[in-house]
């Protein structure tokens, strides 16, 4: 087990980005209860708005450049892209069945991927993401990738600054007030519908950098990349605790670590030989979902779900 | 003098189910009025339709000489008019302070915020004792002061309070009737609806009594303490 921290540190990293992503699942249903199937596609299109970004510049600009200008495209992308499905799809459903904006979800994500499909120019097939040139970055015990530094600095920083804005700003409060009580936020003056906007335009952001970490991580973007990332994410905010932003984050921490251990040492099991490696991640992964939907159907931070029906 | 508030022929409809069948009544600054009545009779309906969380299907508001109807809810509180509602609705897993500073979400003048925080805290000490505690460890008779100070907390010209002695001990509905009554005498117009027909008529300036989404008797409080059939249907008596 002598490369037990570079398991760790591969955990923890793909932890971080399913926490990213996680975070946009989360706020919204803390505040609509929907679960918004769509968003792997806004976070896949985070993604092709980084990388379009980057064609636009002049060639041989140097990524480190390049990045701002990219991130700030993905957001673009996908913060247009979810406000829009927020208020001309799930909008007019607010009142119906929770069924409707459910398949609507659904049907958007597929939607959305086939829209990229047809008119991103080749993306019928993976379209290649800058990296960062040079090697990994040794440590000692363990090595990460130059790619990876972005999100080891982007993961904390989004998470610190959102517990910050939810628990300290007067928005941070209404949204909390909306989460826990929708018409009673509106007896205080709260413009809910504002509100709302602003937990998809949050996810969508955080997907788009997490869009940007995953483009760097691993050199690629694809169309079909947001259904697996999706539903990872979707994964990691029920293990925290749907509804709750820091069950997200530790929720992805998690769900990437025991998927790290898993791919290593569940072979080294007398018996499970055949069940490690990396084709067996999602498998284990999953595992862990249904595990936590028997055992702690609330999750591990949770205490909202009793509380809501 | 025009009322400060004045509600014509309110009707409102859950999809075909009218609960409230055209009633009126105003509500004139510095008194008490209350609409009392069983269950099912339409006075939570009717008050949420004057917050603005239900559309009225007919007739007219007027609050401070601006029609409601069609503005909503989170614009109401900003023309003056706060709801403490059915089963108070306090924000259980935020603390005492930010419920209270969520009444005040629209206003900005910080220092005079805070002096409400006070006063609030004032009026219900037990408030200020546990400021910094999930407002969901209070017992309901503290949830419910909590609720009214946070109404109170938008400075309103007019504070709705819908059942505020649900479900509480005969001590504690007393303390909070005797903070009605105080809140009247510094001036608060307030709109009470309340199943106890006695504690509320004792208050009130103005009473409707409604049946079935009707105002079927209106008078001054003590009008309807005495009246026979009040006794009879609300006070137990027979």
């Amino acid at each position: 087990m002598n490369d037990l921290p570079q398991q760790l540190a591969n955990g923890l990293l793909l932890g971080a980005l399913y926490g990213l992503i996680a975070i946009g699942y989360t706020m919204v249903y803390g505040i609509v209860q929907l679960i918004n199937f769509a968003h792997g596609e806004i976070f896949m299109i985070g993604g092709f708005g980084a990388l379009t970004a980057f064609l636009w510049l002049p060639s041989g600009t140097s990524l480190l450049i390049a990045l701002p200008l990219m991130i700030l495209m993905a957001m673009a992308c996908s913060v247009l892209v979810a406000v829009g499905a927020e208020r001309f799809a799930y909008r007019p459903l607010r009142d119906a069945p929770r069924l409707a904006p459910l398949i609507t979800a659904i049907g958007l994500s597929i939607a959305l991927q086939q829209a990229i499909w047809a008119f991103y120019p080749d993306a019928t097939k993976s379209r290649p993401f800058p990296e960062f040139e040079g090697g990994r970055l040794d440590f000692g015990a363990f090595a990460i990738s130059r790619g990876d530094l972005f999100l080891l600095i982007a993961a904390p920083l989004c998470m610190i600054t959102l517990g910050v804005f939810v628990s300290k700003t007067r928005t941070g409060r209404a949204m909390q007030a909306t989460s826990q009580d929708p018409d009673t936020a509106k007896l205080m003056g709260i413009n809910t519908d504002r509100i709302i906007v602003t937990a998809f335009a949050i996810g969508a952001a955080f997907a788009a950098i997490a869009a940007v970490a995953h483009g760097l991580k691993y050199g690629e973007v694809n169309f079909k990349m947001g259904f697996i990332a999706g539903l990872k994410a979707f994964t990691a905010a029920v293990l925290g605790g749907i509804g709750n932003i820091y069950g997200a984050m530790i929720g992805g921490l998690v769900l990437g670590l025991a998927e790290a251990m898993a791919t290593a040492y569940i072979e080294n099991i007398p018996g499970m030989s055949q069940l490690g490696g990396g084709a067996w991640k999602d498998v284990w992964a999953f595992v862990l979902l249904i595990l936590v939907l028997l055992l702690r159907p609330q999750g591990l931070l949770g205490a909202r779900v009793s509380d809501r029906a | 003098m025009t009322a400060l508030l004045e509600v014509e022929d309110l009707k409102v409809a859950y999809g075909k189910i009218e609960a409230v069948k055209g009633i009126s009544f105003s509500v004139e600054a510095g008194q008490i009025v209350t609409l009392i009545g069983t269950n099912g009779a339409g006075k939570t309906t009717t008050l949420r339709t004057l917050s603005g969380l239900l559309k009225p299907s007919g007739g007219r508001i007027v609050f401070d000489g601006k029609p409601l109807q069609g503005v909503g809810a989170h614009k109401i509180v900003a023309m003056g008019l706060a709801h403490s509602p059915e089963g108070r609705r306090i924000f259980p897993r935020l603390t005492i302070a930010e419920n209270l500073k969520l009444g005040a979400f629209l206003r900005k003048d910080a220092a005079g915020i805070d002096s409400d925080i006070k006063r609030a805290y004032e009026l219900f000490p037990i408030l200020g004792e546990r400021s910094k505690q999930a407002a969901g460890t209070l017992s309901g008779g503290e949830q419910q002061m909590l609720a009214m100070g946070r109404a109170l907390m938008s400075r309103p010209k007019l504070l709705m309070l819908d059942e505020p002695s649900m479900g509480l001990s005969p001590i504690m509905m007393q303390k909070i009737m005797a903070t009605i009554a105080e809140l009247k005498s510094q001036g608060t117009t307030i709109l009470l609806v309340e199943q106890n027909a006695q504690a509320a008529l004792s208050l009130a300036d103005q009473g409707h009594v409604m049946e079935v989404g009707k105002v079927v008797l209106s008078g001054t409080g003590q009008d309807l303490l005495v009246d026979e059939s009040v006794r009879k249907a609300y006070l137990g008596e027979d």
